[in-house]
């Protein structure tokens, strides 16, 4: 009765090399465009937050495999996002919160991700509020994209430089997953 | 001297500090103009309106420009560091910054080296990089809001954003959060918690709630968390003690937005406009 044995796990042999590998970069916003681009080649690749050596209190980096380093940090020069350090590790890191919260106004629509509130008039599809945050760009995001339609609005991925404008984004694609842009 | 300190967001800004001017139009610090924003500029115009209302010295303000790119972020530290032992303040206020944990330790070093620790307030990056390090207990009072509030009672996390699901989906329970902030060394003395509710705690008790008028569309305008910040900075500098400040300013905070009946859509600047009124009328009932 072969099928009721259990199958034992093969396990992982330990060849002494790390199998995943970190890529550090100095503004979080940059991983968000990394996190596209390998996402679109197709390397199985998490966000995470790096090891405490590279900590400053506000960093993301990327955690990919670390087989393929070469080809990764080739392609990240050849596209002018070349990472700060690139680093072997062994245990994972933490993902940041993609949790976000809804809250219907009415005629506006609140998205909260971690400590970023959006909130849009679902019927122009226009910023009427940026709240919450603690980082030096979220002043300067909010002065950029209050006033536009979400689809006109700057990307606080690409405009923006910390996790708070991080957040901002994922409310961001929430709120236009929920009313269009 | 009450010190307000942060970043603003106009890319070059070199650093300014000096007295702080007020008007409709917005602050003025060395000369330099700066229109109402969420952030420093709300936290300071309302600490200003309190000082005024009560008869205080000015606050100074001390900004620099920062987009996010650190360098403003940056020259505040470490302006901090150098010249914080021969300042004579009694209150610091430190808002938005970029979180960085090496400079921050710099500057409650210099603040150690002050010949009397002044009352210490931090929201905002400063709350962030404050909590990151490991240096909630040093100050005296933050200000989170619900949000802010599972990042301080994860002990793991070193950023809102890194947050974990399971803490963050605790928000309806805000009393174990802030016994879990608390426990963790992870709050200061006095903790104002931004909310539908308010919850005023201190030494790890909650000793005061505040839960009308209950403006609901409040939450959506950015910069309301500023104006308490920036009252209860104004508050302890006219002798309230963190807890009374913290008392008033949750009371005039939700009275200036039922002034303002302000809509999702309201700017921070119209809800300012009431402070000054809203302050009097809660100051008046609680004598």
């Amino acid at each position: 009765m072969l099928w009721f044995k259990k199958k034992k796990e093969k396990k992982k042999e330990y060849t002494g090399k790390p199998d995943r590998g970190l890529l550090i970069f100095a503004h979080p916003t940059t991983v968000i465009s990394v996190q596209e681009l390998l996402r679109d080649e197709g390397y199985d690749i998490r966000v995470v937050s790096p090891p405490p050596t590279y900590r400053t209190g506000c960093d993301l980096s990327v955690e990919f495999p670390f087989d393929a380093e070469s080809a990764i940090v080739e392609l990240l020069h050849r596209v002018g996002l070349p990472p700060m350090d690139v680093v072997p590790i062994t245990s994972k890191g933490t993902e940041p919160l993609q949790f976000v919260r809804v809250k219907d106004f009415g005629r506006y629509l609140m998205v909260r991700a971690a400590n970023m509130k959006i909130t849009v008039d679902k019927e122009s599809r226009e910023i009427v509020n940026i709240s919450g945050g603690g980082c030096p760009d979220v002043p300067f995001l909010a002065t950029s994209m209050l006033g536009k339609r979400l689809r006109e609005a700057p990307d606080p991925g690409e405009v923006g430089f910390s996790l708070c404008a991080y957040s901002l984004n994922t409310a961001r694609e929430e709120m236009i997953r929920l009313i269009g842009d | 001297m009450l010190l307000l300190a942060g970043s603003v967001p106009v890319e070059g800004l070199s650093l300014v500090m000096g007295h702080i001017d007020y008007s409709p139009e917005g602050i003025e610090i060395g000369g330099r103009k700066l229109g109402i924003n969420r952030g420093n500029e709300a936290m300071m115009t309302a600490a200003c309106q309190v000082c005024e209302l009560l008869g205080c010295e000015r606050p100074v303000g001390l900004v620099a420009g920062d987009i996010g790119k650190r360098e403003g972020s940056e020259a505040i530290y470490r302006y901090l560091e150098e010249n914080l032992p021969i300042l004579q303040l009694s209150v610091m206020t430190l808002h938005y910054i970029m979180p960085d944990l090496k400079l921050n330790k710099r500057v409650l070093q210099s603040v150690k080296k002050m010949p009397r620790k002044p009352v210490l307030i931090a929201d905002a990056g400063s709350m962030y990089v404050a909590k990151a390090g490991g240096d909630a207990v040093f100050y005296d009072v933050f200000t989170p809001d619900i949000g802010e509030l599972t990042f301080l009672a994860d002990e793991k996390a070193d950023h809102p954003a890194f947050t974990r699901g399971a803490i963050f989906h605790m928000e309806e329970n805000v009393t174990e959060l802030i016994q879990r902030a608390y426990a963790a060394k992870n709050a200061p003395k006095t903790m104002f918690v931004k909310g539908k509710v308010d919850y005023i705690c201190h030494d790890g008790n909650v000793v005061d709630t505040i839960d009308s008028p209950c403006v609901e569309t409040m939450e959506a305008v950015g910069g309301t968390g500023d104006l308490i910040t920036g009252m209860i900075s104004g508050l302890i500098y006219a002798g309230k003690t963190p807890v009374e400040a913290c008392m008033v300013a949750g009371r005039a905070n939700r009275r200036a937005g039922e002034l303002a009946q302000p809509n999702p859509a309201t700017q921070i600047s119209e809800i300012l406009a009431y402070i000054p009124q809203a302050l009097s009328e809660v100051l008046e009932s609680s004598r």
